[in-house]
């Protein structure tokens, strides 16, 4: 099912435009329907991944929809675009590591001291994605998103638990990196790929960028009305 | 070479330096105010909707320091290696015009009486053997009376919100029982109860305790500071910690100071100005300027000034004393020296409640300094005797605004699941159904817990890392675990279906990978001895005396309460002894 169309409820601004340039969504104005044209077609078409490897994107879909499954709460991670969401942040100046200290030497110590490791999100994802194939072509002799659901979920309580090593990269370290990707491409604003049609924020009643509440701070227990609504006007 | 000469250089532009730059242009001075980050307006960052964007505000961290650059190193005891806080997570200091106060929730607190002479108070009433080994246990040197009228200017700067209990001795409202005096109401009305609020409110009153508003510098109504500068009123949108405030409802020196000081012709702001030292003169005894990095050309440049505020961030502050040399580095095994000296933390612990499903908490609606909190088992407001423990506890609901990313990051864990369908199934119940609860404690000075240069690690201008040697002692620990047991009365009166009450475990270790507090404090304190504080009284170097340090860097114990209240107080305080007595014969206001 294509997404519902966005509606924009405020005009345009130019710092807006310009966050949004090189990204796949559109906003459309009403009177411009090649817009909306042009938006359904590219909601047919599958997301290309740009920094991902075909195959490598194949895992990425897998393991975050067994992270957060489509279930009876609502839909799952491959439903809301997490995968892209998490190609596309791996393009952003997060991917590089633009806000960690990585100055040598790298020395390993108590986990409590925190992150040690000579690696930014991208090389995470490559070092631990090459790991975590290798390691579930030795146990199943396939790749890990041809597995079904509870081999796969075996082997993520392994990572975990952290008794899986990926090489360079203690697997738990991967495991949680991909565990906090996935909760951010869920439910962050669909300016980013992810929450698709609103669907994060819409399971837990979260009304998005409303940010407006002053008559409900205190309505003794009852549950806020409205729906979401996104930074770019889409409601659900 | 030609030196430009300003008469003051604060250095840092938050809240202790926009009031320390106002103070000193009122005075006549001519001031540079350096800043590392660059500038911040709230007009274009931090407009609806662009800047209520979680990924990019609090999870990306919009505006805090970028760690890339500089950052410190971090060990739990002395034998260990300090490794490196490479990525932001246990604290959150800021970067840029504004600091930490334009990310702040606002939770504006003065200080609890005692607190200022907890060492005095302690021993006068259970005796000096009361305070275990190895404990710095100290006084301000400066009272709650003295302090009064700085809280109160604070406060009317700040377009601070809340419900005094007394004002001139006569008690005038339901606030805080275990308040110091005060000589005027808050500015502004009390805010609003969330339901979660008001459902502890109710649940702290039936279990016996004192609950009160959580001051806060969330605009209640439309207000015009002292300085001209307007605030709107809040609305509850949630987004302050982690924020620039959109409805310029939230107190920020970008908003409530930096407004009028621009105005200002004898007051210049540098931005992308990164301080590498404090330039002293042969006798190491006076400071001549600083020296700074502009950051975008790279080119160091020399700066003379009379008279030099160091108000960075806390352990920027300590940073930059031991870098320039100011002081003596604290020694932890002598139990000599200053500059590090009882560098102190908070005990945090959140714990949860949950309401009958019919119940929602709309945690999302809030406001950041905004709650219902008891005192009764906080600073000396209770018998420590029997207990066998220094330091107390606020409890509270500071419903701030909970986001789905991090709620969806903190859910599961402890034994329940972290990913999966009932996981999803947790995380909203938890969202919809569920109630916060803080125990936001003291946390007093050890002698192996000190700031000092790290050996190995550099920054990006080559300048050693500070390095950190903190971690939880039992004091702390079993002080956090005595009140958090005191939260399951709540937690029933309340009508509970569960409750999962977190605390610190006896031999936990400081753990740097999850964000606990960024009320770091302490390592260059103030105090009455030159052998145990950095500063005297008026925050004034004992060393250099035309130098004076403002910041959380100045307490001797970590508080119960949020620092930033204290941090604007000690401002005004300082700034006041040097208008009214160090600009008129410069040098030392205490003698050593």
């Amino acid at each position: 099912m294509p997404p519902k169309e966005p509606t924009l409820t405020r005009p345009l601004r130019r710092s807006f435009v310009k966050g949004l340039l090189g990204s796949t969504s559109f906003w459309m104005v009403s009177g411009h329907s090649h817009w909306a044209e042009a938006l359904a077609q590219e909601a047919q078409k599958p997301y290309q991944p740009t920094f991902f490897t075909p195959e490598e994107y194949r895992f990425v879909e897998a393991a975050t929809e067994r992270l957060f499954p489509q279930d009876q709460h609502g839909p799952g991670a491959r439903g809301l675009g997490v995968a892209e969401f998490i190609d596309r942040q791996m393009e952003s100046p997060y991917g590089h590591g633009d806000n960690w200290y990585m100055s040598a030497p790298f020395v390993q110590g108590p986990a409590n001291l925190g992150y040690q490791l000579p690696f930014v999100p991208r090389d995470l994802y490559q070092k631990g994605i090459a790991g975590l194939e290798a390691y579930t072509r030795q146990q199943h002799g396939k790749s890990f998103a041809d597995l079904r659901a509870p081999a796969q979920e075996q082997i993520l309580t392994a990572l975990e638990g952290g008794s899986v090593s990926l090489g360079d990269i203690p697997g738990r370290v991967f495991f949680e990196q991909l565990r906090t990707n996935t909760m951010e491409g869920a439910f962050a604003d669909p300016l980013y790929g992810g929450n698709k049609g609103l669907g994060g924020w819409l399971m837990l009643g979260f009304p998005g960028a409303r940010a407006d509440f002053m008559d409900w701070v205190n309505q003794d227990g009852e549950a806020y009305p409205f729906g979401p609504i996104s930074i770019s006007g889409e409601t659900a | 070479m030609t030196k430009k000469h300003a008469d003051a250089i604060v250095v840092g532009a938050g809240w202790a330096g926009s009031i320390l730059a106002k103070e000193l242009t009122e005075a006549g001075l001519s001031v540079i105010m350096l800043e590392r980050g660059s500038e911040r307006a709230t007009a274009v960052e931090g407009a609806y909707p662009e800047s209520i964007d979680e990924l990019r505000g609090a999870i990306r961290k919009r505006l805090f320091q970028n760690l890339s650059q500089t950052t410190v190193t971090v060990r739990n005891t002395i034998d260990q290696t300090a490794l490196p806080y490479r990525q932001l997570a246990a604290f959150l200091p800021g970067e840029g015009v504004g600091g930490a106060g334009l990310h702040w929730s606002g939770v504006h607190f003065r200080v609890s009486p005692e607190d200022l002479r907890l060492r005095s108070s302690v021993v006068e009433r259970y005796g000096e053997k009361f305070i275990p080994e190895g404990m710095n246990l100290q006084d301000y040197g400066v009272t709650y009376a003295e302090l009064e009228p700085f809280f109160d200017k604070a406060e009317k700067v700040f377009g601070t919100s809340g419900e005094a209990y007394k004002v001139n001795g006569k008690i005038v409202g339901n606030g805080n029982i275990f308040d110091g005096d005060r000589s005027d109401n808050f500015p502004l009305p009390v805010m609003k109860d969330t339901f979660t609020a008001s459902t502890f409110r109710a649940a702290a009153t039936e279990a016996g305790y004192h609950p009160y508003s959580l001051p806060a510098a969330n605009a209640s109504r439309q207000y015009t500071n002292p300085y001209g500068c307007q605030m709107g009123p809040c609305n509850f949108c949630g987004y302050c910690s982690g924020y620039d405030c959109y409805l310029y409802s939230k107190a920020s020196p970008n908003v409530n100071v930096l407004p009028a000081l621009r105005q200002d012709p004898r007051f210049t702001l540098i931005s992308d100005a990164h301080v590498l030292r404090v330039d002293l003169d042969d006798t190491r005894a006076k400071a001549t300027g600083v020296a700074y990095l502009e950051t975008k050309t790279q080119k160091e440049i020399s700066l003379s000034a009379d008279l030099v505020i160091l108000s960075a961030f806390q352990f920027h502050n300590v940073h930059l004393m031991l870098l320039s040399g100011i002081g003596k580095p604290y020694d932890p095994v002598s139990n000599t020296g200053t500059t590090g000296r009882n560098f102190v933390y908070q005990t945090i612990t959140s714990s949860r409640i949950w309401l009958p499903s019919s119940k929602y908490t709309n945690q999302f609606i809030g406001a950041g300094g905004v709650g219902v909190a008891i005192d009764d088992f906080n600073s000396m407001n209770f018998d420590h005797g029997p207990l066998g423990f220094v330091g107390g506890s606020p409890v509270w609901v500071n419903q701030a605004g909970v986001k789905p990313i991090a709620a969806a990051i903190g859910t599961g864990g402890g034994g329940t699941p972290r990913w999966g369908s009932a996981y999803k199934g947790a995380l909203i119940d938890t969202y919809k159904h569920s109630i916060g609860v803080d125990a936001h404690g003291s946390n007093m000075a050890y002698r192996d817990v000190y700031l000092d240069l790290d050996p190995t690690w550099k920054d990006a201008y080559g300048q050693p890392l500070l390095r950190m040697t903190f971690t939880w002692k039992d004091n702390d620990i079993r002080m956090n675990q005595y009140v958090v047991s005191k939260i399951e009365p709540i937690a029933r009166a309340m009508g509970a279906t569960k409750a999962n009450l977190v605390h610190l475990n006896a031999g936990q270790p400081f753990d740097t990978r999850h964000y606990q507090t960024t009320h770091l404090g302490g390592g260059a304190i103030m105090g009455t001895d030159p052998k145990t504080s950095a500063l005297n009284r008026y925050l004034q170097s004992w060393d250099v005396s035309n130098v004076f340090v403002i910041g959380s860097n100045a307490f001797p114990q970590g508080m119960g309460y949020n620092p930033t209240g204290m941090v604007a107080a000690l401002a005004y305080w300082a700034a006041y002894h040097i208008r009214t007595t160090y600009l008129k014969s410069p040098g030392p206001l205490v003698q050593a």
